[in-house]
Protein backbone atom coordinates (compact mmCIF):
# COMPACT_ATOMS: atom_id res chain seq x y z
CA UNK A 1 0.00 0.00 0.00
CA UNK A 2 1.11 3.54 -0.62
CA UNK A 3 1.08 6.14 2.11
CA UNK A 4 2.22 4.27 5.18
CA UNK A 5 2.86 7.50 7.06
CA UNK A 6 1.57 7.27 10.57
CA UNK A 7 -0.40 9.78 12.61
CA UNK A 8 -0.76 13.51 12.14
CA UNK A 9 -4.21 14.04 10.60
CA UNK A 10 -5.85 15.67 13.54
CA UNK A 11 -8.57 18.28 13.20
CA UNK A 12 -7.28 21.82 13.08
CA UNK A 13 -10.07 23.16 15.27
CA UNK A 14 -9.38 23.28 19.01
CA UNK A 15 -12.07 22.27 21.53
CA UNK A 16 -12.34 25.91 22.64
CA UNK A 17 -12.91 27.15 19.10
CA UNK A 18 -15.32 24.30 18.46
CA UNK A 19 -17.44 25.39 21.37
CA UNK A 20 -17.79 28.86 19.85
CA UNK A 21 -18.55 27.30 16.46
CA UNK A 22 -21.18 24.97 17.94
CA UNK A 23 -22.92 27.84 19.73
CA UNK A 24 -22.92 29.82 16.52
CA UNK A 25 -24.61 27.08 14.47
CA UNK A 26 -27.02 25.70 17.06
CA UNK A 27 -30.48 27.21 16.56
CA UNK A 28 -31.66 29.31 19.48
CA UNK A 29 -34.89 28.46 21.27
CA UNK A 30 -37.77 30.54 19.91
CA UNK A 31 -38.24 32.36 23.22
CA UNK A 32 -40.64 35.13 22.17
CA UNK A 33 -42.96 32.70 20.37
CA UNK A 34 -42.76 30.24 23.29
CA UNK A 35 -43.55 32.91 25.89
CA UNK A 36 -46.57 34.20 23.95
CA UNK A 37 -47.93 30.68 23.44
CA UNK A 38 -47.29 29.75 27.09
CA UNK A 39 -49.13 32.90 28.20
CA UNK A 40 -52.11 32.11 25.98
CA UNK A 41 -52.34 28.38 26.78
CA UNK A 42 -51.74 28.89 30.53
CA UNK A 43 -54.33 31.67 30.54
CA UNK A 44 -56.93 29.53 28.75
CA UNK A 45 -56.39 26.62 31.17
CA UNK A 46 -56.78 28.94 34.18
CA UNK A 47 -59.86 30.57 32.65
CA UNK A 48 -61.44 27.12 32.25
CA UNK A 49 -60.58 26.47 35.91
CA UNK A 50 -62.30 29.72 36.89
CA UNK A 51 -65.44 28.80 34.90
CA UNK A 52 -65.53 25.46 36.78
CA UNK A 53 -65.10 27.22 40.16
CA UNK A 54 -67.95 29.60 39.28
CA UNK A 55 -70.11 26.65 38.30
CA UNK A 56 -69.50 24.88 41.64
CA UNK A 57 -70.22 28.13 43.55
CA UNK A 58 -73.44 28.55 41.55
CA UNK A 59 -74.71 25.12 42.62
CA UNK A 60 -74.18 26.00 46.27
CA UNK A 61 -70.59 25.07 47.26
CA UNK A 62 -68.57 27.46 49.38
CA UNK A 63 -65.59 29.26 47.80
CA UNK A 64 -63.09 26.83 49.41
CA UNK A 65 -65.10 23.72 48.50
CA UNK A 66 -65.53 24.98 44.93
CA UNK A 67 -61.76 25.50 44.55
CA UNK A 68 -61.06 21.97 45.76
CA UNK A 69 -63.69 20.49 43.47
CA UNK A 70 -62.43 22.52 40.52
CA UNK A 71 -58.83 21.37 41.14
CA UNK A 72 -60.00 17.76 41.17
CA UNK A 73 -61.93 18.36 37.96
CA UNK A 74 -58.90 19.91 36.25
CA UNK A 75 -56.71 16.99 37.34
CA UNK A 76 -59.29 14.63 35.86
CA UNK A 77 -59.37 16.58 32.59
CA UNK A 78 -55.54 16.59 32.40
CA UNK A 79 -55.49 12.83 32.91
CA UNK A 80 -58.26 12.27 30.37
CA UNK A 81 -56.54 14.36 27.69
CA UNK A 82 -53.26 12.55 28.39
CA UNK A 83 -54.97 9.20 27.98
CA UNK A 84 -56.52 10.34 24.72
CA UNK A 85 -53.08 11.37 23.44
CA UNK A 86 -54.04 15.05 23.23
CA UNK A 87 -52.18 16.61 26.16
CA UNK A 88 -48.70 16.00 24.72
CA UNK A 89 -49.78 17.97 21.64
CA UNK A 90 -51.02 20.81 23.88
CA UNK A 91 -47.70 20.63 25.75
CA UNK A 92 -45.70 20.80 22.53
CA UNK A 93 -47.58 23.95 21.59
CA UNK A 94 -47.99 25.61 24.97
CA UNK A 95 -44.78 24.63 26.80
CA UNK A 96 -44.70 26.02 30.33
CA UNK A 97 -48.26 27.26 29.87
CA UNK A 98 -49.50 23.68 29.99
CA UNK A 99 -46.85 22.30 32.38
CA UNK A 100 -47.30 24.74 35.30
CA UNK A 101 -51.08 24.42 35.87
CA UNK A 102 -52.38 21.40 37.79
CA UNK A 103 -53.35 19.72 34.48
CA UNK A 104 -49.63 19.55 33.70
CA UNK A 105 -48.96 17.85 37.01
CA UNK A 106 -51.69 15.37 36.16
CA UNK A 107 -50.05 14.77 32.77
CA UNK A 108 -46.66 14.19 34.40
CA UNK A 109 -48.11 11.36 36.52
CA UNK A 110 -50.47 9.78 34.00
CA UNK A 111 -47.90 9.68 31.17
CA UNK A 112 -45.40 7.45 33.08
CA UNK A 113 -48.33 5.33 34.29
CA UNK A 114 -49.30 4.68 30.66
CA UNK A 115 -45.69 4.30 29.55
CA UNK A 116 -44.62 1.72 32.11
CA UNK A 117 -47.73 -0.46 32.41
CA UNK A 118 -46.09 -3.05 30.13
CA UNK A 119 -43.47 -3.60 32.83
CA UNK A 120 -46.20 -4.62 35.28
CA UNK A 121 -48.29 -2.89 37.94
CA UNK A 122 -45.76 -3.11 40.78
CA UNK A 123 -42.29 -2.54 39.31
CA UNK A 124 -43.63 -0.78 36.22
CA UNK A 125 -46.50 1.60 37.06
CA UNK A 126 -45.89 1.56 40.83
CA UNK A 127 -42.17 2.20 40.73
CA UNK A 128 -42.10 4.58 37.77
CA UNK A 129 -45.26 6.60 38.48
CA UNK A 130 -43.36 9.54 39.98
CA UNK A 131 -40.31 9.58 37.68
CA UNK A 132 -41.40 12.96 36.31
CA UNK A 133 -43.46 14.36 39.19
CA UNK A 134 -41.17 13.03 41.93
CA UNK A 135 -38.79 16.02 42.05
CA UNK A 136 -41.79 18.39 42.14
CA UNK A 137 -43.22 16.51 45.13
CA UNK A 138 -39.91 16.19 46.97
CA UNK A 139 -38.96 19.85 46.69
CA UNK A 140 -42.56 21.10 46.92
CA UNK A 141 -43.09 19.27 50.22
CA UNK A 142 -39.63 20.22 51.50
CA UNK A 143 -40.30 23.89 50.71
CA UNK A 144 -43.70 23.77 52.40
CA UNK A 145 -42.09 22.38 55.57
CA UNK A 146 -39.52 25.19 55.61
CA UNK A 147 -42.20 27.81 54.99
CA UNK A 148 -44.36 26.19 57.71
CA UNK A 149 -41.53 26.40 60.25
CA UNK A 150 -40.86 30.07 59.38
CA UNK A 151 -44.60 30.82 59.69
CA UNK A 152 -44.68 29.05 63.10
CA UNK A 153 -41.68 31.09 64.38
CA UNK A 154 -43.06 34.42 63.20
CA UNK A 155 -46.43 33.88 64.88
CA UNK B 1 0.51 -12.21 4.21
CA UNK B 2 0.62 -8.50 3.52
CA UNK B 3 -1.31 -6.19 5.75
CA UNK B 4 -4.42 -4.78 4.09
CA UNK B 5 -3.93 -1.42 5.72
CA UNK B 6 -3.46 2.08 4.37
CA UNK B 7 -2.23 4.89 6.57
CA UNK B 8 -3.47 5.25 10.10
CA UNK B 9 -7.00 3.96 10.23
CA UNK B 10 -8.07 2.56 6.88
CA UNK B 11 -8.31 -1.01 5.61
CA UNK B 12 -8.44 -1.75 1.88
CA UNK B 13 -9.99 -5.06 0.90
CA UNK B 14 -8.13 -7.38 -1.50
CA UNK B 15 -11.34 -9.11 -2.47
CA UNK B 16 -13.98 -6.47 -1.87
CA UNK B 17 -17.14 -8.06 -0.43
CA UNK B 18 -20.29 -7.83 -2.54
CA UNK B 19 -23.53 -6.35 -1.27
CA UNK B 20 -25.87 -9.15 -2.35
CA UNK B 21 -29.09 -7.70 -0.99
CA UNK B 22 -30.50 -4.87 1.11
CA UNK B 23 -33.87 -4.53 2.81
CA UNK B 24 -35.45 -1.77 4.86
CA UNK B 25 -38.58 -1.59 7.04
CA UNK B 26 -39.82 1.69 8.55
CA UNK B 27 -42.64 3.12 10.63
CA UNK B 28 -45.51 5.28 9.31
CA UNK B 29 -43.88 8.71 9.89
CA UNK B 30 -40.76 7.67 7.97
CA UNK B 31 -42.99 6.23 5.23
CA UNK B 32 -44.64 9.65 4.83
CA UNK B 33 -41.25 11.36 4.49
CA UNK B 34 -39.47 12.26 1.24
CA UNK B 35 -37.76 8.83 1.07
CA UNK B 36 -41.03 6.92 1.71
CA UNK B 37 -41.04 5.15 -1.66
CA UNK B 38 -37.43 3.95 -1.35
CA UNK B 39 -38.08 1.66 1.63
CA UNK B 40 -38.86 -2.01 1.08
CA UNK B 41 -41.74 -1.95 3.56
CA UNK B 42 -43.68 0.64 5.57
CA UNK B 43 -45.57 -0.34 8.72
CA UNK B 44 -49.03 1.10 9.28
CA UNK B 45 -48.41 1.83 12.97
CA UNK B 46 -45.65 1.81 15.57
CA UNK B 47 -46.57 -1.61 17.06
CA UNK B 48 -47.64 -3.66 14.04
CA UNK B 49 -49.52 -6.05 16.34
CA UNK B 50 -46.75 -6.51 18.93
CA UNK B 51 -47.49 -6.20 22.65
CA UNK B 52 -44.77 -3.63 23.31
CA UNK B 53 -42.62 -1.22 21.36
CA UNK B 54 -39.53 -3.22 22.26
CA UNK B 55 -41.01 -6.39 20.76
CA UNK B 56 -42.09 -4.36 17.73
CA UNK B 57 -38.52 -3.10 17.18
CA UNK B 58 -37.11 -6.61 17.35
CA UNK B 59 -39.81 -7.88 14.98
CA UNK B 60 -38.98 -5.06 12.59
CA UNK B 61 -35.31 -6.03 12.60
CA UNK B 62 -36.17 -9.68 11.94
CA UNK B 63 -38.43 -8.65 9.08
CA UNK B 64 -35.63 -6.59 7.51
CA UNK B 65 -33.17 -9.47 7.91
CA UNK B 66 -35.53 -12.07 6.49
CA UNK B 67 -36.29 -9.70 3.62
CA UNK B 68 -32.60 -9.36 2.82
CA UNK B 69 -32.03 -13.11 2.98
CA UNK B 70 -34.98 -13.78 0.65
CA UNK B 71 -33.79 -11.10 -1.75
CA UNK B 72 -30.22 -12.45 -1.83
CA UNK B 73 -31.59 -15.86 -2.76
CA UNK B 74 -29.15 -17.71 -0.54
CA UNK B 75 -29.89 -20.40 2.04
CA UNK B 76 -29.65 -19.37 5.67
CA UNK B 77 -26.97 -21.97 6.39
CA UNK B 78 -24.67 -20.21 3.93
CA UNK B 79 -24.61 -17.20 6.25
CA UNK B 80 -21.74 -17.56 8.70
CA UNK B 81 -22.32 -14.54 10.95
CA UNK B 82 -25.04 -12.16 11.94
CA UNK B 83 -23.77 -8.71 12.98
CA UNK B 84 -26.31 -6.42 14.51
CA UNK B 85 -26.91 -3.67 17.05
CA UNK B 86 -29.44 -1.15 18.32
CA UNK B 87 -29.86 1.58 20.92
CA UNK B 88 -31.60 -0.29 23.73
CA UNK B 89 -29.90 -1.41 26.93
CA UNK B 90 -28.00 -4.67 26.36
CA UNK B 91 -28.95 -4.38 22.62
CA UNK B 92 -32.11 -6.44 23.23
CA UNK B 93 -33.67 -5.79 19.83
CA UNK B 94 -30.71 -7.48 18.16
CA UNK B 95 -30.36 -10.22 20.80
CA UNK B 96 -34.01 -11.19 20.44
CA UNK B 97 -33.86 -11.04 16.65
CA UNK B 98 -30.73 -13.24 16.80
CA UNK B 99 -32.64 -15.77 18.90
CA UNK B 100 -35.07 -16.16 16.00
CA UNK B 101 -32.47 -16.05 13.23
CA UNK B 102 -30.44 -18.82 14.92
CA UNK B 103 -27.16 -17.73 13.29
CA UNK B 104 -23.75 -17.27 14.93
CA UNK B 105 -24.24 -13.80 16.34
CA UNK B 106 -21.89 -10.90 17.05
CA UNK B 107 -23.70 -8.10 18.88
CA UNK B 108 -22.49 -4.58 18.19
CA UNK B 109 -22.93 -1.28 19.94
CA UNK B 110 -21.91 1.79 18.03
CA UNK B 111 -25.02 3.85 18.78
CA UNK B 112 -26.21 5.36 15.50
CA UNK B 113 -22.97 4.33 13.73
CA UNK B 114 -23.87 0.64 14.07
CA UNK B 115 -24.79 -0.01 10.42
CA UNK B 116 -21.48 1.36 9.12
CA UNK B 117 -19.58 -0.48 11.87
CA UNK B 118 -21.35 -3.74 10.93
CA UNK B 119 -20.57 -3.25 7.23
CA UNK B 120 -16.89 -2.60 8.04
CA UNK B 121 -16.54 -5.61 10.34
CA UNK B 122 -18.57 -7.87 8.05
CA UNK B 123 -16.30 -6.94 5.15
CA UNK B 124 -13.22 -7.72 7.27
CA UNK B 125 -14.65 -11.12 8.15
CA UNK B 126 -15.28 -11.93 4.51
CA UNK B 127 -12.06 -10.55 3.06
CA UNK B 128 -10.12 -12.18 5.89
CA UNK B 129 -11.51 -15.53 4.83
CA UNK B 130 -13.55 -16.08 7.99
CA UNK B 131 -16.97 -16.04 6.37
CA UNK B 132 -18.74 -16.76 3.10
CA UNK B 133 -21.73 -14.51 3.70
CA UNK B 134 -22.50 -12.11 6.54
CA UNK B 135 -25.85 -10.70 7.58
CA UNK B 136 -25.62 -7.11 8.86
CA UNK B 137 -28.45 -5.22 10.49
CA UNK B 138 -29.37 -2.33 12.76
CA UNK B 139 -32.60 -0.98 14.17
CA UNK B 140 -34.12 1.80 16.23
CA UNK B 141 -37.66 2.67 17.29
CA UNK B 142 -38.82 6.16 18.16
CA UNK B 143 -40.84 5.13 21.20
CA UNK B 144 -38.35 2.66 22.71
CA UNK B 145 -35.61 5.29 22.40
CA UNK B 146 -37.78 8.07 23.84
CA UNK B 147 -38.62 6.13 26.97
CA UNK B 148 -35.04 4.97 27.51
CA UNK B 149 -33.23 8.23 26.77
CA UNK B 150 -35.79 10.97 27.33
CA UNK B 151 -39.33 11.17 28.69
CA UNK B 152 -42.59 9.20 28.57
CA UNK B 153 -44.06 9.63 25.09
CA UNK B 154 -47.37 11.10 26.31
CA UNK B 155 -45.71 13.74 28.47
CA UNK B 156 -46.34 17.24 27.14
CA UNK B 157 -42.90 18.77 26.60
CA UNK B 158 -41.22 20.92 24.01
CA UNK B 159 -38.19 19.58 22.16
CA UNK B 160 -35.10 21.71 21.60
CA UNK B 161 -34.59 23.13 18.11
CA UNK B 162 -31.31 21.18 17.84
CA UNK B 163 -32.92 17.87 18.91
CA UNK B 164 -33.29 15.00 16.47
CA UNK B 165 -36.14 12.53 16.00
CA UNK B 166 -35.26 8.85 16.43
CA UNK B 167 -36.24 6.89 13.33
CA UNK B 168 -38.49 3.86 13.64
CA UNK B 169 -36.76 1.60 11.18
CA UNK B 170 -34.59 -1.43 10.58
CA UNK B 171 -32.19 -1.98 7.74
CA UNK B 172 -30.35 -5.13 6.73
CA UNK B 173 -27.69 -6.00 4.20
CA UNK B 174 -26.15 -9.31 3.06
CA UNK B 175 -22.46 -9.23 2.29
CA UNK B 176 -20.97 -12.04 0.25
CA UNK B 177 -17.60 -13.31 -0.89
CA UNK B 178 -18.85 -14.00 -4.39
CA UNK B 179 -21.62 -12.65 -6.56
CA UNK B 180 -22.71 -9.60 -8.49
CA UNK B 181 -23.38 -6.18 -7.07
CA UNK B 182 -21.79 -3.12 -5.53
CA UNK B 183 -18.68 -3.83 -3.46
CA UNK B 184 -17.26 -2.50 -0.23
CA UNK B 185 -13.74 -1.47 -1.19
CA UNK B 186 -12.40 0.09 2.00
CA UNK B 187 -13.33 1.01 5.54
CA UNK B 188 -12.06 3.51 8.10
CA UNK B 189 -12.72 2.71 11.73
CA UNK B 190 -13.11 5.91 13.72
CA UNK B 191 -11.58 7.14 16.93
CA UNK B 192 -13.68 8.35 19.82
CA UNK B 193 -13.59 12.14 19.69
CA UNK B 194 -15.02 14.31 22.44
CA UNK B 195 -15.10 18.09 22.06
CA UNK B 196 -16.92 18.52 25.37
CA UNK B 197 -20.49 18.90 24.09
CA UNK B 198 -22.76 18.09 27.06
CA UNK B 199 -26.17 18.89 25.63
CA UNK B 200 -28.04 15.61 24.98
CA UNK B 201 -30.44 17.64 22.85
CA UNK B 202 -27.61 18.55 20.51
CA UNK B 203 -26.07 15.23 19.52
CA UNK B 204 -25.26 16.48 16.03
CA UNK B 205 -22.82 18.91 17.62
CA UNK B 206 -21.37 16.11 19.78
CA UNK B 207 -20.79 13.79 16.79
CA UNK B 208 -19.67 16.27 14.13
CA UNK B 209 -15.95 16.36 15.15
CA UNK B 210 -15.81 12.54 15.18
CA UNK B 211 -17.25 12.36 11.65
CA UNK B 212 -14.87 15.08 10.50
CA UNK B 213 -11.92 13.26 12.08
CA UNK B 214 -12.79 10.01 10.31
CA UNK B 215 -13.26 11.74 6.93
CA UNK B 216 -9.98 13.63 7.40
CA UNK B 217 -8.10 10.44 8.18
CA UNK B 218 -9.81 8.49 5.40
CA UNK B 219 -8.80 11.11 2.82
CA UNK B 220 -5.27 11.20 4.20
CA UNK B 221 -4.91 7.41 4.35
CA UNK B 222 -6.10 6.88 0.74
CA UNK B 223 -4.80 10.22 -0.64
CA UNK B 224 -8.28 11.11 -1.79
CA UNK B 225 -10.55 14.14 -1.71
CA UNK B 226 -14.29 14.82 -1.69
CA UNK B 227 -14.53 14.92 -5.48
CA UNK B 228 -13.42 11.27 -5.64
CA UNK B 229 -16.91 10.43 -4.34
CA UNK B 230 -20.37 10.89 -5.82
CA UNK B 231 -21.88 10.96 -2.36
CA UNK B 232 -20.55 11.17 1.18
CA UNK B 233 -23.40 10.54 3.59
CA UNK B 234 -22.97 10.83 7.32
CA UNK B 235 -25.54 9.07 9.40
CA UNK B 236 -26.90 10.90 11.38
CA UNK B 237 -25.60 14.33 12.22
CA UNK B 238 -28.83 16.15 11.47
CA UNK B 239 -28.92 19.68 10.08
CA UNK B 240 -26.87 21.24 12.91
CA UNK B 241 -24.17 18.56 12.91
CA UNK B 242 -23.85 18.52 9.11
CA UNK B 243 -23.06 22.24 9.01
CA UNK B 244 -20.63 21.88 11.92
CA UNK B 245 -18.79 18.91 10.37
CA UNK B 246 -18.48 20.78 7.06
CA UNK B 247 -17.12 23.84 8.87
CA UNK B 248 -14.65 21.82 10.97
CA UNK B 249 -13.35 20.07 7.83
CA UNK B 250 -13.01 23.41 6.06
CA UNK B 251 -10.76 24.61 8.90
CA UNK B 252 -8.60 21.54 8.23
CA UNK B 253 -8.39 22.62 4.55
CA UNK B 254 -10.87 20.01 3.31
CA UNK B 255 -13.57 21.25 0.96
CA UNK B 256 -16.54 18.88 0.93
CA UNK B 257 -17.91 20.53 -2.27
CA UNK B 258 -21.51 19.46 -2.88
CA UNK B 259 -21.17 15.72 -2.23
CA UNK B 260 -21.63 15.84 1.54
CA UNK B 261 -25.05 15.11 2.97
CA UNK B 262 -26.55 13.40 5.99
CA UNK B 263 -28.99 10.50 6.35
CA UNK B 264 -30.66 12.34 9.24
CA UNK B 265 -31.41 15.30 7.00
CA UNK B 266 -32.81 13.09 4.21
CA UNK B 267 -35.43 11.04 6.09
CA UNK B 268 -37.94 13.70 7.08
CA UNK B 269 -39.39 16.79 5.48
CA UNK B 270 -39.11 20.01 7.56
CA UNK B 271 -42.92 20.07 7.67
CA UNK B 272 -42.83 16.87 9.75
CA UNK B 273 -41.68 18.94 12.75
CA UNK B 274 -38.56 16.94 13.62
CA UNK B 275 -36.38 19.99 14.22
CA UNK B 276 -32.72 19.12 13.41
CA UNK B 277 -33.56 15.89 11.53
CA UNK B 278 -33.56 12.16 12.14
CA UNK B 279 -31.34 9.94 14.28
CA UNK B 280 -31.09 6.37 15.60
CA UNK B 281 -29.33 3.22 14.38
CA UNK B 282 -32.25 2.69 12.02
CA UNK B 283 -31.73 6.06 10.34
CA UNK B 284 -28.50 5.40 8.43
CA UNK B 285 -29.48 1.71 8.11
CA UNK B 286 -32.71 2.37 6.21
CA UNK B 287 -31.34 5.28 4.17
CA UNK B 288 -28.39 3.13 3.09
CA UNK B 289 -30.40 -0.05 2.49
CA UNK B 290 -33.15 1.94 0.75
CA UNK B 291 -32.31 5.20 -0.97
CA UNK B 292 -28.51 4.90 -1.38
CA UNK B 293 -28.48 1.27 -2.57
CA UNK B 294 -31.19 2.06 -5.12
CA UNK B 295 -29.22 5.01 -6.46
CA UNK B 296 -26.08 2.84 -6.74
CA UNK B 297 -27.99 0.12 -8.57
CA UNK B 298 -29.47 2.46 -11.19
CA UNK B 299 -26.00 3.85 -11.85
CA UNK B 300 -26.61 7.32 -10.41
CA UNK B 301 -23.84 6.85 -7.82
CA UNK B 302 -20.53 5.16 -8.63
CA UNK B 303 -18.68 5.63 -5.38
CA UNK B 304 -20.28 6.33 -2.02
CA UNK B 305 -18.88 6.82 1.46
CA UNK B 306 -21.21 6.10 4.37
CA UNK B 307 -19.94 7.58 7.63
CA UNK B 308 -22.01 6.21 10.49
CA UNK B 309 -21.92 8.54 13.47
CA UNK B 310 -22.59 7.56 17.04
CA UNK B 311 -23.09 9.46 20.30
CA UNK B 312 -21.60 7.15 22.90
CA UNK B 313 -23.22 8.46 26.05
CA UNK B 314 -25.87 6.99 28.32
CA UNK B 315 -28.67 8.67 30.31
CA UNK B 316 -26.61 7.97 33.46
CA UNK B 317 -23.40 9.54 32.14
CA UNK B 318 -25.35 12.59 30.95
CA UNK B 319 -26.98 13.06 34.38
CA UNK B 320 -23.55 12.78 36.00
CA UNK B 321 -22.38 15.70 33.90
CA UNK B 322 -20.11 13.80 31.51
CA UNK B 323 -19.73 15.12 27.98
CA UNK B 324 -20.84 13.09 24.96
CA UNK B 325 -18.10 11.08 23.21
CA UNK B 326 -18.68 10.79 19.48
CA UNK B 327 -17.53 8.25 16.90
CA UNK B 328 -17.62 7.92 13.12
CA UNK B 329 -17.02 4.79 11.04
CA UNK B 330 -16.68 5.00 7.27
CA UNK B 331 -17.23 2.40 4.57
CA UNK B 332 -16.73 2.99 0.85
CA UNK B 333 -19.04 1.33 -1.66
CA UNK B 334 -17.96 1.08 -5.31
CA UNK B 335 -20.64 0.29 -7.87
Amino acid sequence: MDNQSLRKPTLAVSPENYKILAQQYTPKPTIVKNVIRAFAVGGIICAIGQVIINFFVSIGLTRVEASTAATATMIFLGALLTGLGIYDEIGKFGGAGSIVPVTGFSNSIVSPAMEFRREGYVLGVGAKLFTVAGPVLVYGIATSIVVGVIYFLIH
Amino acid sequence: MDLKRAGNQTVVFDNPPVILASYSVVGPKEGQGPLGKTFSKVWMDQLNGAKSWEVAESNMLQEAMQGAIDQAGIAKDQIDYMLSGDLLNQIISSNFAARQMALPFIGLYGACSTMALGLALGSMLIDGGFARNVLVGASSHHDTAERQFRAPTEQGTQRAMSAQWTVTGAGSVILGRRGEGPRISSATIGRVIDYAEKDVNNMGSAMAPAVADTILNHFHDLQRQATDYDLIASGDLGAVGLVLATEVLKQSSIDMKTVFTDCGVMVFDPSQDVHSGASGCGCSAVVFAGNIMRRIKVGELKRVMLVGSGALHSPTSALQGESIPGIGHAVVIDA
